[in-house]
């Protein structure tokens, strides 16, 4: 794609060229102010890619001490304690509440959990509302397995808004740097070529213009001359006239014999032909 | 911002569970466990009597439902399902891929992690790739 084709179809005019200015101008503020946004969005990002690091890390361990105190609370409480617990199921006690955040326009899902004490199950904490699992025996290893649960719930809930704001972030920021792109690598060359074309054809133009008005003060120069050659024939003409009736000889003697004077005055002075009609009108008369 | 799914914001959300018997056993004692009127859980033990229709089955109406914000699914369950784990691309309700305790965890399969682990790399080798 070469320079000429890729620019704006418009009406090369000083109007379009003021037009084009301001484009270029909130094109190039846009442009900043969007590869400021894609910073801001970077930033934010590896922040949260190196939290997430952590948090997986986490996980494996809280979810392995998890998985220990549930087998703990097995041997303990008998293999029954999961039928037990698996039955009672009601309503979620453990809830999650999700509330947006914002960083430089992009929303952010983040997720919090919280123990809702309104809807306690039977298997829901202690504090809720007395649980009955493990009543007979291994009452304590339940509890600790729960609590045991409670905190992976936490850093699953903690990774899943890394999570969900990593995937929202990336999507941004992919979104933000193809805009970035498109203006400096499109809109901005476009706008570009269009000002120079349309400054190219302005000035071409202005050439235009002088050239017809030398044209046209060459051709009324050429058109006064022309009138002033006629005037002196005309002149000339006349004053033979003049001669001849004063005389009394025909006009064409009177002509030769004007011309013969002439050459002798301009062979004496040499003097410019305007003057010379004077000189020629003043001897006529004194004779 | 036209293609961007919208995030709702809502005081309370579950957290669905698709695992196996213990896993989801320990987490339901937690308190996570939910069953509605209908008798619909947001729950699935997944055993060795559980077909792969079952579970994506599970997987699309969990991830359908408007009243939760995470799905917690193991690891190896995730595997069985990959394809439309991988598919799916919607911020909320997270999906979450927890190590269970029959399988080791393996970070290369997890779809989030393996892309972190991408970004994190190439970020030590060219930071200026973005």
């Amino acid at each position: 794609m070469s320079g000429q084709t890729q620019r704006l179809n418009v009406v090369p005019t000083v109007t379009m060229l003021g037009v084009m200015k301001a484009r270029l101008i909130g094109a190039t503020r846009g442009h900043a102010l969007l590869k400021k946004k894609s910073d801001a969005l970077t930033v934010q990002f590896r922040a949260i890619l190196k939290k997430i690091v952590e948090a997986k890390t986490s996980m494996g361990d809280a979810m392995r001490n998890s998985s220990f105190s549930l087998a703990e609370a097995k041997y303990v409480a008998g293999d029954g304690v999961r039928h037990v617990v698996l039955q009672s199921v009601r309503s979620a006690s453990l809830r999650v509440r999700s509330h947006q955040e914002n960083v430089a326009g992009v929303k952010l899902p983040k997720f919090t959990h919280f123990v809702d004490p309104a809807a306690g199950s039977a298997a829901g904490p202690s504090n809720a509302s007395p649980s009955l699992t493990g009543l007979a025996r291994g009452g304590q290893q339940v509890a600790a397995c729960r609590a045991a649960h409670v905190k992976a719930i936490e850093v699953l809930v903690e990774l899943a808004s890394l999570q969900t704001s990593f995937l929202t972030l990336d999507e941004a920021i992919k979104t933000t740097n193809r805009r970035v792109n498109a203006l400096e690598n499109v809109v901005k060359p476009r706008l570009e070529n269009t000002i120079s074309y349309i400054k190219g054809e302005l000035d071409e133009l202005e050439r235009e213009d002088f050239f017809r008005l030398k044209k046209i003060q060459g051709y009324k120069k050429r058109e006064i001359e022309r009138q002033m050659i006629a005037a002196k024939q005309f002149a000339e003409e006349q004053l033979a006239e003049e001669v001849a009736l004063k005389r009394g000889i025909s006009v064409g003697a009177a002509t030769n014999m004007l011309v013969a004077v002439v050459e002798t005055i301009s062979c004496d002075a040499g003097a410019p032909e305007s003057h010379l009609f004077i000189e020629w009108r003043r001897f006529c008369f004194r004779q | 911002m036209a293609g961007r799914p919208s995030i709702p914001t809502n005081s309370s959300a579950l957290i669905a569970i698709i695992a196996d018997e213990d896993t989801v056993t320990g987490f339901l004692l937690a308190g996570v466990g939910n069953v509605d009127i209908r008798k619909k859980t947001n729950y699935l033990i997944v055993d060795n009597k559980t077909t792969v229709k079952q579970i994506e089955d599970a997987f699309k109406e969990f991830t359908a439902r408007e009243d939760i914000a995470i799905v917690l699914i193991s690891q190896y369950v995730a595997n069985m399902i990959r394809f439309l784990v991988d598919s799916y691309n919607k911020p909320v309700p997270a999906i979450l891929e927890i190590p269970s305790k029959d399988h080791p965890y393996d970070p290369a399969h997890d779809s989030v992690l393996s892309r972190v682990k991408y970004l994190f790399s190439s970020e030590s080798v060219a930071s200026d790739r973005r």
